[in-house]
């Protein structure tokens, strides 16, 4: 083995794998070991649109600074698809390490000098143990965090503790399991001489912590804000969301007494249904909300329309997916920032929330249905796939119990009983936004919404001053919604130049921003957290001579909007771009922003 | 303007139903289609069905598309909510406010081409999730607002107002909702007010989706020689097959039928409907023989009229979703929100 100096707590893994073999239990009970440990550690799943037999990977990254976001730097490759060999040995770092399986031996063109080839004879091994074809498929993977565990020296404990409780009620499971963990511990004990120059050592870094991937922690958001009715058409990678909701409701919202459910849940024939349905409900006053991704978002296209214009309150989970078109259903990206700002034909414009990890899924779905009723509009919340259906270490998910939904302004029967007369669209209150009355609560109330044209009466028109006349208070509503929605967040100031990001990029900029920082160059950070922008997104591109966009699409669709809305010089705005389908790295943003930008204008 | 204000004067007369209403209780804005328009037709029919019923009109939701027949919800009901939503989406966002509000009574006026062709994936839906509603299609095989083109209820050889055939095989929306087990099917002409009343108030008391089929012709468009969904022609070629008589559960069973020609079809409420029968050997619980002899009338070009079938066993959206009661609108949030305690103890599961 390479002589190198030890490095504990700081590394990465590669796990390559073919999927439907149970790799992704192998390999989240790894990750979930090192979480115990007390130490950081992310994992980014990058899996194929497929069910069976394509090549699948997994990367862990443990960081003891709590840097989370991608590394391409690999220091150990698990290589288990042999189809996938040659790509999976060429990207460990040099000195690093290639753990395969050596039943079959290794063609000697995938040869590297400097690396070190660990070979185990994994599928020799649960051969050997193991009696039948499917576990002996499953048990090689578990055999291969065995070998880990004892290269990185993960404590067994933990480990033990793990299998019990996955497996609780399973015993002969369990068994299997275990005893696969153990052939590859004692092999790599024999053979190797462990631990590797990087491994692990106990922290206290993740006691306060939870593991959670996004979709799960927004659905429990919406559990938690009371929505009782979700439309939603089956959609990688949002279903999780849905999925995870009605395991949710299932637990924690059925009536006691008589079990029956206080939610309901439409599988939609289509999304266009999905949307029809969240606008159906949310128009008879509950709070309702979808969860798609960016073909969901275009096929919502004309109803969102509708929402907005006839002010309905609904919800939208965006987990955006790499497009255009089908694009590539399983790689992250944050593509569609525009799609769903501007959402619909004509003069629309919307309210859009960028959380950027799954703690933030779960506040701002909470503060999505808030601000949806108060300003009586969609409100669209943009995870992604990377945030979505990736475990991340966050802390843990906390609740007021002095919250009370935020409805905005509607009207009930007694309220109408003093009123002169109810009109839907008028008189708007300092956020231009009337009051409005559910289905059922009195005739007095009863108005007919619609996706035609209205006066502020909301009686219909064809009449230019009448239409334009609502039409502008809905973009008074638009700007009065920057100051209630989630502010930016700063991070240095005075610097000459700042990064303005968003949503996922941020741990990436952030461990830029460090790595910067540390050599001398002073930047400043910004991430916005909704649109429209706040105040204070203005003062700091006022603030900046130079300011780098971060965000993962082609077209700098962040930037578009930057641009759009405030007022500063183009030359100041430059864009970094990562939009390949994986997570954004930070070694791109050093790159970015110490080389310049190529090509900045997009 | 599409809809013009009424004068509310109400002549001392005037009858009142159970909550001192009377009929212009349940109307709505002046209509603005054109004179002579079936659709005008049903939508008297449609506001005299909640007006026998003694339906406090704020109970209602009345949803449509887009269309001619999708503004007629102006028209009748003023005391009531409305959405007249996107061109074909009536039924999702009926779907989702009848999730969200299972007390009101929902009402979908629809057309052809708003139901059987843009939006015929979400009719489909509703129908399979039997929510309960009445969902009355405005027939004319024509579409009125563009102009005069065929829709897809247009029959094989119906000509246009220019004379030219229609070449492609309708959709005939009776037939299609037997096929996706539609739990009540019905067909009536916008002429025939004293069918079409009947049939309305049996499909609000239904337990599920009502499909009502009016044929409900165009005068501007479809009112010529060589149309199939003419007053002529539909007066011609339609055969009542099953006429409703709707008796409130409260009220005895007083009017004569000759024996062996009604039958009583006890709703889900428990009010009953009895139906006299014209076509004989016609009962509308019997779904496959219901099917074969719809197929036979088409082949012969008879326009079979009535309740063509019905069925109050099966279970509408929210017994199917197993929702409380109360309507998820009003279940209060203390109910809703687990609490900080449970998200404490959850919170270990992700450890």
């Amino acid at each position: 083995m390479p002589d190198e100096p030890s490095r504990v707590n700081d590394f990465a893994l590669k796990l390559a794998n073919v999927n439907g073999t149970g790799s992704a239990s192998a390999n989240g009970l790894l990750m979930q070991a090192i979480f115990r440990m007390g130490i950081p550690v992310s994992g980014k799943n990058l899996f194929p649109s497929n069910i069976q037999g394509l090549p699948t990977w997994y990367e862990i990254r443990v960081n003891r600074d709590g840097h989370v976001a991608r590394t391409v730097d690999f220091d150990l490759a698990v290589a288990m698809n042999a189809e996938t060999y040659a790509v999976d040995i060429a990207e460990v770092r040099s000195g690093g390490y290639v753990l395969y399986d050596s039943t079959w031996p290794l063609d000697k063109s995938l040869h590297r000098e400097d690396v070190s080839f660990l070979g185990v004879p994994l599928a020799k091994m649960c051969g050997d143990v193991f009696a039948d074809s499917r576990e002996r498929i499953l048990m090689k993977n578990i055999a291969y965090v065995g070998v880990l565990a004892a290269l990185l020296e993960v404590d067994m404990p933990i480990v033990n503790e793990l299998l019990a409780e996955k497996f609780a009620g399973k015993a002969a499971l369990r068994a299997s399991n275990q005893r696969a963990i153990q052939l590859g511990w004692q092999y790599a004990h024999e053979r190797f001489a462990p631990p590797l120059p990087f491994h692990l050592a106990k922290m206290e870094a993740t006691k306060d912590r939870i593991l959670i991937d996004g979709n799960t922690a927004a659905a429990l958001g919406c559990v938690y804000a009371g929505a009782t009715v979700a439309a939603w058409y089956p959609i990688t990678p949002a279903t999780s969301l849905m999925d995870a909701f009605r395991g949710f409701c299932r637990r924690l919202r059925g009536d006691p007494k008589t079990g029956k459910n206080r939610y309901c849940i439409l599988q939609a024939e289509d999304e266009l249904a999905a949307v029809g349905m969240t606008i159906g409900a949310a128009w008879a006053g509950a709070r309702a909300f979808t969860s798609t991704a960016g073909p969901g978002i275009s096929l919502m296209g004309e109803l969102i329309g509708l929402a907005y214009y006839a002010e309905v309150p609904l919800v939208i989970f965006d987990v955006q997916r790499v497009g255009p078109s089908t694009g590539m259903p399983t790689r992250t990206q944050q593509g569609d920032i525009l799609a769903c700002a501007y959402a619909s034909h004509g003069d629309t414009k919307h309210v859009l929330l960028f959380p950027r990890d799954p703690a933030e899924c779960f506040d701002f779905a909470v503060a999505a249905f808030d601000l949806a009723e108060k300003l009586q509009t969609p409100v669209f919340v943009l995870s992604d796939l990377d945030i979505g259906m990736n475990d991340w270490v966050c802390p843990k998910l906390r609740w007021d119990d002095a919250y009370r939904p935020d409805r905005g302004r509607v009207v009930g029967a007694a309220e109408l009983e003093q009123m002169a007369k109810f009109y839907r669209y008028w008189p708007e209150d300092e956020n231009a936004v009337a009051a409005r009355t559910l289905p059922g609560v009195s005739a007095k109330g009863a108005y007919f919404a619609r996706g035609s044209g209205h006066t502020k009466l909301g009686s219909y028109t064809e009449t230019p001053a009448d239409y334009q006349e609502v039409i502008d208070r809905l973009a008074r509503k638009h700007r009065a919604a920057a100051r209630l929605l989630p502010a930016a967040i700063a991070d240095g100031e005075g610097a000459p130049i700042g990064i303005v990001s968003l949503g996922g990029c941020d741990g990436a900029v952030r461990e830029a921003l460090a790595s910067l920082r540390a050599a001398g160059t002073r930047v400043d950070y910004l991430r916005v957290r909704g649109y429209p922008f706040g105040a204070e997104v203005e003062a700091f591109l006022r603030d900046h001579e130079r300011v780098y966009v971060v965000e993962q699409n082609r077209d700098a669709q962040l930037k578009t909007l930057l641009r759009t809305d405030i007022d500063v010089p183009p030359e100041r705005l430059v864009s970094i771009l990562h939009y390949g389908g994986y997570p954004l790295s930070a070694h791109q943003v050093v790159e970015g922003i110490v080389h310049g930008t190529q090509g900045a204008n997009t | 303007m599409t809809s013009i204000k009424k004068p509310a004067v109400v002549h001392p007369s005037a009858t009142r139903n159970e909550l001192g209403l009377t009929l212009r209780d349940y109307e709505g804005s002046m209509s603005t289609l054109c004179a002579g328009c079936g659709h005008d037709s049903v939508t008297a029919a449609v506001a005299r069905a909640f007006f026998e019923l003694s339906v406090a009109p704020h109970t209602v939701a009345k949803l449509s598309g887009i269309g001619c027949s999708s503004k007629t919800p102006t028209y009748f009901l003023r005391g009531a909510h409305g959405f007249n939503s996107a061109h074909g989406r009536m039924p999702a966002l009926a779907t989702g406010a009848n999730a969200a509000n299972r007390d009101l009574l929902y009402v979908g006026i629809s057309g052809d081409g708003d139901s059987l062709s843009i939006g015929l994936g979400h009719l489909c839906h509703a129908i399979r999730r039997n929510l309960r509603m009445l969902y009355v299609i405005e027939n004319n095989g024509v579409y009125g607002l563009t102009k005069g083109q065929f829709s897809a209820s247009a029959d094989v050889g119906s000509k246009s107002k220019r004379g030219e055939p229609n070449p492609q095989r309708p959709i005939d929306p009776a037939m299609l909702a037997l096929s996706l087990g539609a739990t009540f099917v019905a067909r009536s002409f916008s002429g025939d007010k004293d069918q079409l009343v009947p049939i309305l108030k049996a499909g609000l008391r239904h337990r599920g989706f009502a499909l009502v089929d009016v044929i409900s012709p165009c005068v501007t468009f479809n009112d010529h020689e060589g149309s199939t969904k003419s007053y002529a022609y539909t007066r011609k070629k339609a055969l009542r097959v099953l006429d409703a008589d709707f008796v409130p559960h409260a009220e005895e069973i007083v009017a004569a039928y000759p024996a062996g020609s009604t039958l009583a079809v006890r709703m889900h409420d428990g009010s009953t409907m009895r139906f006299s029968k014209v076509a004989a050997d016609y009962d509308p619980r019997d779904r496959p023989t219901a099917f074969a002899r719809l197929c036979a009338w088409h082949a012969e070009g008879i326009v079979p009229t009535g309740l063509l079938y019905v069925d109050e066993d099966l279970p509408d959206m929210h017994e199917m979703s197993a929702t409380v009661p109360t309507p998820l609108a009003q279940v209060p949030y203390e109910e809703l929100c687990p609490g900080s305690a449970k998200l404490a103890k959850l919170m270990e599961e992700y450890r």
